[in-house]
């Protein structure tokens, strides 16, 4: 068997029999370009008192990481893990399991790092990094092999004005059939519904057969003057089929109970605001609950100062001025719904939002 | 007929070389084997996000065995008392399943959010690191470009994730995304209608949130990081500058063994940090949000928080609207796709911008130390110091409420503080940093202060200095050149003390003797140790 040097210059000949594996290895890291250093064991002596006491150690995390996996499986297993109310033992599950397998992984984990780093040789090894590009005529090379591909096709193209004008008509609607599916599949026309998704709510009648929409509570059932106390307020909804689900999000109103002197100032200024005129009934006022913000519910109605205000992002509106914003990022008022009461005596809208609902957009009138 | 003999120890040697004859794998193995990585604790922050990421692979994949990505809405049956009868989604109803009726299905599904967010810290430190040491310059240019997409990216993932159970505080974030989309001009209410398929919320937005959360965005995030990785180990590791370390080596040790042992056992670590907090600390507890009502909210709504900055950027926003004639530009467009767009944008072609200005082409693989590059620094520390008001300002409302402060203070605060704190910051700290490299050059000037103070023969007092390396003829020191890295400070850091006793319980190993100039003897054996007592 002849013997094929790839490395000529090697000063070790590896089929040499009397090369230490270590030697061998030496010679691999010299071929990568790799000087080791130093590797050398942390301990005087094979065998010494420190390496048996380190390796012991490392068995003891070994045997922990092994009682930690029990552990874990015996909790699995066997522990309650159905929840109950109130205090029970199923309360410890979770934690028993992060427990028990944090200890296993741990366990593995610093047995591995300890091993690694107590019980291996220290080591420092230098490789050679080379920070130069590509060698001699390379980048000349291959520049010009690609400038040669861009050539021949493109002075195909520049000679045959037929091919051009192929390529151009031809293979360009490819490009957008394969992108035609997933736009047009996915676009939204947010304007087509009639009536228009983004100025409607459901208290706009085409919903309720042209009949003015009754306000109603979460459960569906109708609201009448007297449920709302003086100074209170309540969460309505629309009172069609499915009113106060998420079909509806833009719906919620907030309907408040005025006190008689807030109610007063209330309506002198929502009498001399056209959209908001004879939007009040009696005492009571109905604004969207929808921030015009971001869309969260602006539900934190301080009685005394008679400000609503955003949870998310604080925004707050003056109730008696028009729910006009007072404080925060929102710079639109708090939509006011026509308030009526019906022969039979329950709330009623007497037309939908006259401004738009929710969250502000580009083409808002 | 005469049976052949196997002979077993041969067997490996047999089919290595059955694999070299085919694949010719021998060499590249070599190479991958012998790679030398240098060590130092900052290297690990990156690997943190990696096994992370994995950690997030592994129990995602459980949660996708039970969950249903359905918006149809349906009456709750389960195990949780409290809500039973509750008309929610199946997206929601398969979530309480998850955490009540699958047996260590909440221990999976709180591993998962932690990991998720030890992911994005663990991101926001690496680059941090990569940042103040400069190891996006030249050529490394594009890993870092790939790493703020992977920041991106990882706030998509995290948002998505926790927009999935469709719960109370969930479906808020949704109904924020669908503003921030209707607040783009031109084509908001377009973008809004086609991502959630109609008005909000839709019947589709889970399921596209959903394919989106386990598909697409950790594929992409797979692709980019294998590209991050396979940069990192053709470009091979920065390392720090230090004694033997040059521009063109890399000092350290070999993957194998103690290398990749030392991985897999930092990995286990981690995984088992996760398990550990997983277990015992409370994280999303969904069943007490109740289901996304879109007139239900409650105070403290707070998203994740690599996500808290962007709301606290939009609280902090005045309400400033811009009209064009029957048009108008809403103010959370600015915070919200112009400040997050170019939040994540404008830092990637930060290494270009940086080469640009100090004319710097060469190429670098030794970090420098941060205090080295004040004005790097100072940037750094202006770009945190917005992240952080802004991400306070994403809380300001639990702030107000426990410390009994104005709301309407903290918005003030946190507006005058985003503009005011970050140019301190960046005074501040490069002041810092032309601190600490004038007293390097100083030590390395003048020597190390002992702490002896002699009082001359003319009445002077003076103190004594060790010199760092030669003297001159008076004895005075021949000044050093600054070598870009630790300048020894103290008297036992150039070997005037016995190094501290190693072990937790008991000594690992003797101390070593205190070096002892030849000129001047010990004067009585060895000085024992003595405890020092107030004298009781």
């Amino acid at each position: 068997m002849t013997t094929v040097h790839d490395e000529p210059d090697s000063p070790v000949d590896v089929n040499d029999p009397r090369l230490s594996r270590f030697e061998i290895v030496k010679e691999g890291a010299r071929r990568d370009e790799i000087e080791i250093v130093t590797y050398e064991s942390q301990f005087h002596g094979h065998n010494s008192k420190a390496e048996k006491r380190v390796a012991r150690n490392i068995a003891l995390l070994f045997l922990i990481a092994g009682a930690g996996g029990f552990a874990f499986l015996g909790f699995y297993i066997w522990w309650p893990w159905r929840f109950e109310l109130g205090t029970a033992m199923s309360d410890y599950y979770t934690p028993l399991l992060g427990i028990s397998l944090a200890v296993a992984l741990f366990g593995v984990g610093f047995g591995i790092l300890a091993w690694a780093k107590k019980l291996l040789p220290h080591e420092v090894s230098i490789q050679q990094r080379h920070n130069d590009p590509s060698p001699g005529d390379e980048q000349l090379i291959t520049g010009q092999t690609m400038a040669f591909v861009a050539e021949e096709l493109g002075q195909g193209i520049q000679r045959r004005p037929l091919l051009k004008g192929a390529i151009a008509v031809g293979l360009a609607p490819i490009g957008l059939a394969a992108a035609a599916p997933l736009i047009g599949g996915l676009i939204e026309n947010p304007h087509k519904a009639d009536p228009p998704m983004m100025f409607s709510t459901g208290f706009n009648q085409k919903f309720n057969d042209g009949k003015p929409v009754r306000l109603t509570r979460d459960d569906g059932s109708p609201i009448r003057p007297e449920d709302v106390s003086t100074g209170g307020q309540m969460t309505v909804f629309p009172g069609i089929p499915g009113g106060a689900t998420n079909e509806w999000a833009d719906s919620p109103t907030l309907l408040i109970h005025l006190r008689p002197d807030d109610a007063e100032v209330t309506r002198q200024n929502a009498d001399a605001d056209r959209r908001n005129k004879d939007s009040m009934w009696g005492d009571y006022v109905a604004y969207s609950k929808i921030c015009t913000h971001a869309g969260c519910p602006a539900s934190l109605y301080e009685q005394q100062t008679n400000r609503l205000l955003c949870p998310c992002h604080q925004s707050q509106f003056m109730i008696t001025k028009n729910a006009q914003p007072i404080f925060g990022p929102a710079t639109r008022r708090l939509p006011m719904l026509p308030l009526g009461v019906d022969e039979e005596g329950f709330f009623v809208a007497k037309s939908d939002y006259k401004d738009t609902v929710g969250p502000d957009f580009w083409e808002r009138p | 007929m005469k049976r052949r003999k196997v002979d077993l120890a041969q067997a490996p040697v047999t089919f290595a070389r059955g694999v070299d004859e085919r694949y010719k794998a021998a060499t590249p193995l070599r190479g991958l084997l012998n790679k030398v990585f240098p060590d130092h604790w900052s290297f690990l922050l990156g690997e943190i996000a990696l096994f992370s990421f994995v950690i997030l692979l592994l129990t995602g994949v459980f949660l996708t065995l039970f969950f249903d990505p359905s918006m149809q809405e349906t009456a709750y049956q389960g195990a949780y008392p409290a809500l039973r009868g509750t008309e929610m989604s199946q997206a929601y109803a398969s979530s309480l399943h998850i955490s009540f009726e699958v047996r260590g299905g909440l221990f999976m599904r709180q591993m998962h959010h932690w990991a998720a967010l030890l992911f994005m810290a663990s991101i926001v430190v690496h680059m941090a690191r990569i940042f103040f040491t400069g190891a996006f310059r030249k050529p490394r240019e594009a890993n870092w470009a790939i790493g703020v997409v992977l920041f991106l990216l990882g706030f998509l993932a995290g948002f998505t994730g926790y927009s999935l159970p469709d719960d109370g505080l969930s479906g808020t974030g949704l109904r924020i995304a669908s503003a921030i989309m209707l607040s783009i001009p031109v084509a908001g209410t377009w973008i809004s209608a086609s991502i959630f398929g109609g008005e909000f919320p839709g019947h589709l937005i889970i399921g596209r949130f959903y394919i989106a959360h386990v598909l697409l965005i950790p594929g992409g995030l797979l692709a980019l990081i294998s590209v991050h990785l396979g940069l990192v180990f053709a470009q091979k590791h920065t390392q720090w500058p230090g004694p033997m370390r040059t521009n063109t080596n890399v000092v350290g040790e070999r993957m194998f063994p103690r290398y990749a042992l030392k991985q897999g056992g930092f990995f286990m670590a981690v995984f088992g940090t996760v398990a550990l907090m997983a277990g015992l600390f409370q994280i999303n507890p969904i069943w007490l949000f109740g289901p996304y009502r879109a007139s239900e909210v409650s105070s403290a709504s707070q998203p994740d928080w690599y996500v808290m900055f962007m709301d606290g950027l939009v609280r902090l926003m005045p309400n400033w609207q811009i009209y064009i004639g029957d048009y108008s530009i809403p103010p959370l467009f600015w915070p919200a796709v112009v400040g997050l767009g170019a939040l994540t944008t404008v830092p990637m072609f930060y290494p270009w911008i940086e080469a640009r200005r100090l004319k710097d082409k060469r190429i670098h693989n030794l970090l420098q130390r941060p205090r080295d590059n004040p004005e790097r620094v100072g940037i750094g520390a202006m770009a945190f110091t917005f992240f952080l008001v802004a991400t306070l300002s994403g809380g300001n409302d639990v702030i107000a409420d426990k410390f009994h402060i104005s709301l309407n203070a903290m918005t003030w605060a946190g507006r005058i503080g985003l503009l005011i704190l970050p140019p301190l910051a960046y005074y501040v700290s490069v002041r810092i940093c032309l601190g600490l490299q004038q007293h390097d050059r100083e030590v390395l000037a003048h020597g190390v202060e002992t702490g002896i103070i002699r009082r001359l023969p003319n009445g002077q007092f003076i103190e004594v200095h060790q010199p760092l390396g030669p003297v001159d003829d008076h004895g005075h020191p021949i000044p050093l050149e600054y070598g870009g890295w630790v300048v020894p400070k103290k008297m036992n850091r150039v070997g005037a003390l016995a190094p501290a006793i190693k072990g937790f319980f008991f000594p690992v190993e003797l101390p070593a003797e205190a070096p002892v100039s030849p000129a001047v003897p010990p004067l009585a054996g060895k000085p024992e140790r003595e405890e020092i007592t107030t004298g009781n």
